[in-house]
């Protein structure tokens, strides 16, 4: 079995969906998880706080700098992901497919070394 | 007498890369190991005959000694040695009897997580076993470009963990698609440009149909392969009347029909009658139908070339279906009903529509218009061949000679 991140990216700018649209979105998402605890493929899984909520660490010389933001402004960002673990790409691209149809973004599927 | 360790390369290549893929579940290591087998024969088979089972010898030998260097690496901590080493302790290096490894092989180079200029790449390099030189050549990149897209290709199938398997029914006729479609843009390439670098590219169409015979041989009940090798097999008859001794285009009713390739025909017209007795139609499946009306006994049958294009709309609805639609129908109804469907279609950057467009034009007596299109259709168009042909047809349009030059 081999581990793949399915990472969920969202655009950083635009209206968000409406709460009702949202709450349908979520339902979608839980029934995908559900499932992929059912068959214990599984390992972790979390939604992230938006871009500015985030810090970034810079080696400097001598010391690591702290600054306030994410490392790259873009267009999108990571919003969360899941990690699975599945016997190939094929099977982790299923799982990608459903949790991008459940978010309705764009999910990227890369595997651990 | 050819030399019969190239004979048995051609044909055994593509079988022993995708038996020792399975064996050792590394691409790497598997054309490493058969190339080492291939060096080995030239060393051998000169002096002790080639053996009964020239492929059984190539894979057994490929696999000892793959086994040997990885014995010898593997004592160094190697952990990707040991792991091949151990998948190979599994796997067995005789031929499954149910599935081809070539078509495993085939899906995973095929995959539509690999960029689409990969896939036709290692395509050609693992089953066809062409060089890197050669696929660069073909493909007008540098070699170095070609070269890292095969070790980037080949990487992310290992990374990624590409499977090796044969998609189940579910997958199926998705994937299938993607292998038909890297198939026929071989064929494509080899054949677009035939003018170019004849040797190279006309093999690319000999490669692409080998490709799709040994998928017809393989996968028999699945009609659009059918329907592919039948559509490549109708176009690539008529390759020598395709070109005339000057090296010029001809077009398809201008072509002696006596240098068409009656075999090859033939075989097409078969695949064409079984595909509609089976009646699961199909885009491949139509446009082979299609060729195979070209290639009756003049007077073309227009009217069955419509239908069929009608047809082809249904699963593809392009422009470009369209264009070769409006021909037909300019055929049956005259140029100006054709130019009428022509002039509907947003098509600016492509070559054909112009040349197209031109024709009709000249037809329906609008010269400098006509003109006008030519000499849009040479501007976009990608051969010198194509070119000479488009202003062949141009300098026949009256009034439209060149300005005399100045002075």
């Amino acid at each position: 079995m081999s581990q793949y991140l399915l990472a969920v990216i969202e655009p950083s700018t635009g209206t968000p969906p409406s709460p009702d649209a949202l709450a349908a979105i979520m339902r979608d998402v839980d029934a995908v998880d559900a499932d992929m605890r059912r068959d214990g493929v599984w390992v972790f899984a979390g939604g992230l706080h938006g871009p500015d909520s985030a810090t970034t660490l810079r080696p400097g010389a001598g010391e690591v700098l702290v600054v306030d933001g994410p490392f790259a402004e873009g267009k999108e960002h990571l919003g969360g992901f899941t990690i699975v673990d599945v016997p190939d790409l094929d099977a982790a691209l299923e799982w990608g497919r459903r949790l991008s149809a459940a978010t309705t973004l764009p999910v990227e599927v890369r595997p651990f070394r | 007498m050819t030399d019969p360790v190239a004979e048995v390369f051609g044909r055994e290549y593509g079988r022993s890369v995708a038996v020792l893929v399975r064996v050792f579940g590394d691409i790497d290591i598997a054309e490493e190991a058969v190339q080492d087998a291939f060096a080995e024969a030239v060393r051998r088979w000169p002096a002790t005959g080639v053996p009964p089972s020239p492929a059984g010898w190539i894979i057994t030998t490929a696999r000892n000694r793959a086994v040997d260097r990885l014995r010898r690496e593997a004592t160094r901590e190697d952990r990707h040695a040991r792991a091949a080493l151990l998948h190979a302790r599994d796997e067995p290096a005789e031929e499954s009897p149910v599935t081809d490894d070539r078509l495993r092989l085939i899906f995973t180079c095929c995959h539509p997580a690999l960029n689409p200029a990969a896939r036709v790449a290692l395509t050609l390099r693992l089953l066809g076993g062409l060089t890197t030189a050669e696929i660069a050549h073909a493909f007008l990149v540098p070699e170095p470009t070609m070269a890292q897209r095969l070790v980037r290709a080949k990487a992310k199938i290992r990374d990624a963990r590409i499977p090796y398997r044969v998609p189940g029914e579910a997958e199926l006729p998705d994937r299938l698609r993607s292998v038909l479609a890297v198939v026929y843009l071989v064929f494509n390439e080899g054949y677009a440009a035939s003018s170019g670098d004849v040797p190279v590219r006309e093999d690319l169409c000999a490669e692409a149909v080998r490709l799709a015979r040994l998928l017809a041989g393989l996968l028999p009940d699945e009609p659009e392969v059918a329907g592919l090798l039948a559509l490549l097999l109708l176009t690539h008859a008529r390759r020598a009347a395709r070109v005339d001794a000057e090296g010029g285009l001809v077009l398809l009713g201008d072509q002696d029909r006596t240098r068409w390739d009656g075999a090859l025909l033939a075989e097409g017209r078969e695949l064409v009658r079984r595909c509609l007795r089976r009646g699961a139609p199909g885009p491949y499946q139509i446009q082979a139908a299609i060729g195979a009306v070209h290639s009756d006994p003049p007077p073309t049958d227009w009217g069955q070339v419509r239908v069929l294009y009608d047809h082809l709309l249904e699963f593809t609805p392009t422009p470009v279906v369209r264009l070769n639609r409006a021909v037909a129908v300019a055929e049956l109804e005259g140029p100006a009903a054709g130019l009428a469907l022509v002039d509907g279609l947003d098509l600016p950057g492509y070559a054909v529509f112009h040349a197209v467009r031109a024709d009709l034009l000249h037809r329906v007596g609008r010269h400098a218009e006509s003109a006008r299109a030519y000499r849009r259709a040479i501007a976009l168009s990608g051969t010198a061949a194509e070119r000479e042909l488009l202003a062949r047809k141009l300098s026949a349009v009256p009034g439209s000679a060149p300005p005399p030059p100045p002075g």
